[in-house]
């Protein structure tokens, strides 16, 4: 009989597992990974929002910006997510013809993001501007240019992301294609042999930089404030580029799901106050794109200031995605 | 056989009663299998009806390449453990007494236990550009050490698997040698090349195509390897493919396209592999010792030796890496961890009923075939439901866990929630994946145990349930917990089915390490790579013991 009672009990242990206790009043978000590490804004900004409005946020993580879309592109209508939370402008255009996104409502007055906001769909918050973050330790003379980068010489490897489910890795196919135009595909078959590998995500990538594994990593012209504010340490740096840097938008939308839930109009007010922005530039590393009470660290003030931005429009992106990441996956295949 | 039935002897009908009243858990399990292939079969075409055009728009040049490439790289992984495993191999028959001898035998079977992730992470620790032996190894190249990234780490992590394997394989295969012909070798005064060329060569050549079959079908399904050291879309085999389809671009129909160029090439596999003669599971015991008449002279001594310590330190050095790497890592946190505590329940819950499962299914599948054979009597021809359940168990090998997650993927997709069947598709794939392992290791004691009680059994009118618990069990008992064993610890390190349908609903300890490995938190998973790797060995070690103390 003493069989008969541990598969009862495992089988009891196994249902507890795997059914997630609901409470009633929860919002859920779906969110990428490094939003809700532990060093991330996710726990403070769970705190903060929870303190308010007396409910339970739930973030549920997936590797990058592009996997979230993919996610709830597969999910459906059947979403779990209130929220979507870290989408860019290159891919809201796409997102909302899913029409899995409902309008936001909500007043846009505390936004502030380069060249204003109107959309009525997706909330900013944040911004940045993506970058080559090198190791002055292992690199003496860093490229000036993407130019550079591309035909640069000797045996330094970066690591970058892969544009399907990541959004810097979209970012840099992006980029090249603002500075190459149609040559990108000319100057990825050059830049390919400097590739050391190509991760899902930013973290994974930005950790084997991080390890010693590389000597550059595409990321943001932020990044180098992590290591100043939080290590004291000047060792890694973003390589400041003539052709100016390609600018990334994050932003929040809520489901057409998560419409039906009043908490998910609260969040993304929230959103663009205090309780959220003050928390981004030191654990997201990106610039506020709403009302802070804090001003940004002087440390920011150090970092490379883009000469120029680059930016496609939603639509241009959403009409030649597919293409320009077939063109690279065909290069990076080769 | 109509007109032999009014003739049946007593001895005949009764094992035609018995193979009546014993087959049908075997026929469940069939079926079991059969809907496992059979949905996922269903959800592929059902997807690629939908979208054929896209599903087959795909022949292009880049799946061309990925096909390719996926052949290329098994084709020099085999290169590179078979010609290395057979000089192993021949080291070890030649001395067949050294002090270390059975440690390095014993070390040999390890990757086998290995999970892959935690082998790939080891090699990284080893030779990546910030690995133990980056430094040493930059000497090598002009200016600095450039990484495994791609093909050369995909190499490297498929011989540390495939070497030991093809050397304990040959190394069987050179022991059935019959100690006349060392004999006979040695009156002639024979030296060590003509013993080679007469003796040993025709013997290993003989098991080349099957070893070389077996480990070129592993590399060709490899996933975790490729999926962690390929580097990039340069280096993709079309089980990554697969995944990366679902997953990174969400396009069902191309991952329909892919699975079924993959079936086709698995499937050819099989094919060949059945019709040389290769032996899929037979990695026997290595306890034999011939006595040799002839001992290798001074060179050869010195030759071999050198063999050995190569091959050693070649599987010993990922080892060490993950025992190094994952000692720095804080593993007091980690085991208090609640993610991991939750992961490792998970896991050791999920391996759990799939060994079960799995054990169960191979016990009907082997009893059902041995009484559907005794049924038959010695001539009869085998029929077709005999054979499946002979070979039913392998159904595995010819259609990947991928393959079967990706096809249940696209069709559970529009009934419901994908990620909350992951328990049931990792226990159900998982179960399957072992089979093969499992049958082999109670088949041989099932049917020696059932030839000598089947009769006992019928005359004395036991069966069912009082039988299993009478007789069966007290045999049964050790090989059945031995393959148990074997299940979970494969069932525990597995990154298959868990990495389409896993999600932050459902963890196992694979896949959290593959997550902590994209979050920029390495330490954290070497350090479960530690803990991952000693609890499969420790399973595998007590199938081991279990199962050679009979």
């Amino acid at each position: 009989m003493r069989l008969k009672t541990l598969i009862t009990t495992t089988i009891a242990a196994l249902a507890a597992t795997f059914t997630a206790a609901n409470a009633a009043e929860t919002l859920t978000i779906y969110t990428y990974e490094s939003f809700t590490a532990e060093w991330g804004p996710g726990p403070a900004v769970e705190q903060n929002f929870e303190a308010q409005c007396g409910c339970d946020l739930k973030f549920v993580a997936v590797a990058d910006g592009v996997a979230l879309l993919n996610r709830l592109k597969l999910e459906g209508e059947a979403t779990g997510a209130d929220i979507v939370l870290g989408l860019d402008t290159n891919l809201t255009a796409e997102a909302a013809a899913t029409g899995l996104f409902a309008k936001h409502g909500i007043d846009l007055g505390n936004v502030d993001v380069p060249g204003g906001w109107t959309d009525d769909t997706f909330v900013p918050f944040d911004y940045g501007y993506f970058a080559v973050v090198y190791d002055t330790e292992k690199l003496k003379n860093p490229p000036s240019s993407l130019a550079e980068l591309v035909d640069m010489q000797g045996d330094a490897k970066i690591v970058i992301q892969d544009p399907r489910t990541s959004t810097p890795g979209l970012g840099l196919v992006l980029w090249m294609r603002a500075v190459f135009g149609d040559q990108a595909g000319e100057a990825w078959s050059r830049l390919k042999d400097k590739v050391l590998t190509v991760t899902p995500g930013w973290s994974e990538a930005y950790g084997l930089f991080t390890n010693g594994e590389a000597e550059m990593v595409l990321s943001y012209t932020t990044s180098p404030a992590y290591h100043m504010i939080a290590e004291g340490s000047e060792r890694y740096q973003a390589a400041a580029f003539t052709e100016g840097h390609y600018q990334q938008i994050e932003v929040a939308g809520l489901t057409s799901k998560g419409a039906a839930n009043p908490l998910s109009a609260q969040f993304l007010s929230f959103m663009t106050g205090p309780g959220f922005q003050d928390v981004i530039p030191e654990t997201n590393w990106m610039f506020p794109a709403g009302k802070t009470d804090k001003p940004l660290n002087p440390d920011f003030g150090k970092l490379v200031q883009q000469s120029k931005t680059l930016l496609f429009s939603a639509g241009e992106v959403e009409e030649s995605r597919k293409a320009w990441v077939d063109e690279w996956l065909k290069v990076m295949g080769r | 056989m109509a007109e032999g039935d009014g003739a049946l002897t007593a001895g005949e009908n009764a094992r035609a009663r018995l193979a009546e009243t014993g087959v049908w858990p075997g026929k469940m399990t069939l079926a079991f299998l059969a809907l496992l292939c059979g949905g996922a079969l269903a959800g592929l075409v059902i997807e690629a009806a939908d979208n054929w055009r896209t599903a087959f728009a795909l022949f292009d040049a880049q799946t061309m390449r990925i096909a390719g490439f996926t052949l290329w790289q098994a084709a020099l992984s085999t290169l590179l453990s078979v010609l290395p495993g057979l000089a192993v191999a021949r080291a070890l028959s030649r001395h067949p007494a050294f002090p270390g001898r059975g440690m390095l035998l014993r070390l040999f079977a390890v990757p086998l236990a290995l999970p892959a992730i935690v082998a790939a992470l080891g090699v990284l620790a080893l030779y990546g550009r910030a690995g133990f032996l980056a430094e040493p190894l930059s000497l090598l190249t002009e200016g600095r050490w450039p990484g495994i990234y791609g093909l050369g780490g995909i190499l490297i992590a498929h011989v540390f698997f495939n070497l030991p394997l093809a050397a304990r394989l040959f190394l069987e295969t050179l022991e059935t040698v019959p100690a006349d012909h060392w004999r006979l070798a040695s009156q002639l005064g024979m030296n060590g090349r003509a013993q080679w060329r007469l003796i040993e060569w025709p013997v290993a050549r003989s098991a080349m195509a099957g070893v070389s079959g077996l480990v070129f079908m592993l590399c060709v399904t490899s996933f975790v390897i490729v999926l962690t050291l390929g580097g990039g879309p340069a280096a993709t085999t079309l089980e990554v493919a697969i995944y990366q389809a679902l997953r990174f671009d969400f396009d069902p129909a191309r991952a329909v396209g892919l699975t079924l160029l993959q079936l086709a090439l698995t499937g050819a596999l099989v094919f060949a592999l059945a019709r040389i003669g290769g032996r899929f599971f037979e990695a026997g015991t290595l306890s034999v010792v011939s006595r040799r008449f002839a001992a290798p002279g001074k060179g050869e001594t010195i030759a071999n030796t050198a063999v050995l310590a190569m091959a050693a330190l070649f599987v010993l050095g990922p080892m060490a890496a993950i025992v190094a790497a994952g000692m720095q890592a804080d593993l007091v946190r980690l085991a208090g961890e609640s993610a991991v505590l939750k992961a490792a329940a998970t896991s050791l819950m999920l391996a759990l009923f799939a060994a079960a499962l799995s054990a169960a299914l191979s016990l009907s599948l082997v009893s059902a075939r041995y009484r559907l054979a005794a049924a038959r009597g010695r001539y009869g021809r085998a029929l077709l439901l005999e054979r499946l359940c002979d070979s039913g168990a392998a159904l595995i090998l010819v259609v990947p866990p991928i393959v079967i997650g990706a096809g249940w993927f696209v069709l559970v997709r529009h009934v419901g929630d994908v990620f909350a069947i992951a328990p049931l598709m990792v226990v159900c794939v998982n179960s399957a994946m072992a089979m093969p392992f499992v049958v082999r290791t109670i088949r041989p004691a099932h049917d020696a145990a059932a030839s000598r009680h089947d009769r006992l059994a019928a005359s004395l009118g036991i069966s069912g349930l009082n039988r299993l618990r009478l007789i069966d069990w007290p045999v049964l008992k050790r090989p059945l917990l031995a393959g148990f064993a074997f299940a979970m610890a494969l069932s525990l390190g597995d990154l298959g089915v868990i990495a389409l349908f896993g999600s932050e609903q459902v963890q196992t300890l694979p896949y959290l390490l593959l997550a902590r490995l994209g979050s920029y938190r390495t330490a954290d998973a070497a350090g479960l790579a530690l803990i991952l790797g000693v609890m499969t060995l420790l399973l595998m070690t007590f199938a081991g013991r279990i199962g050679d103390r009979r």
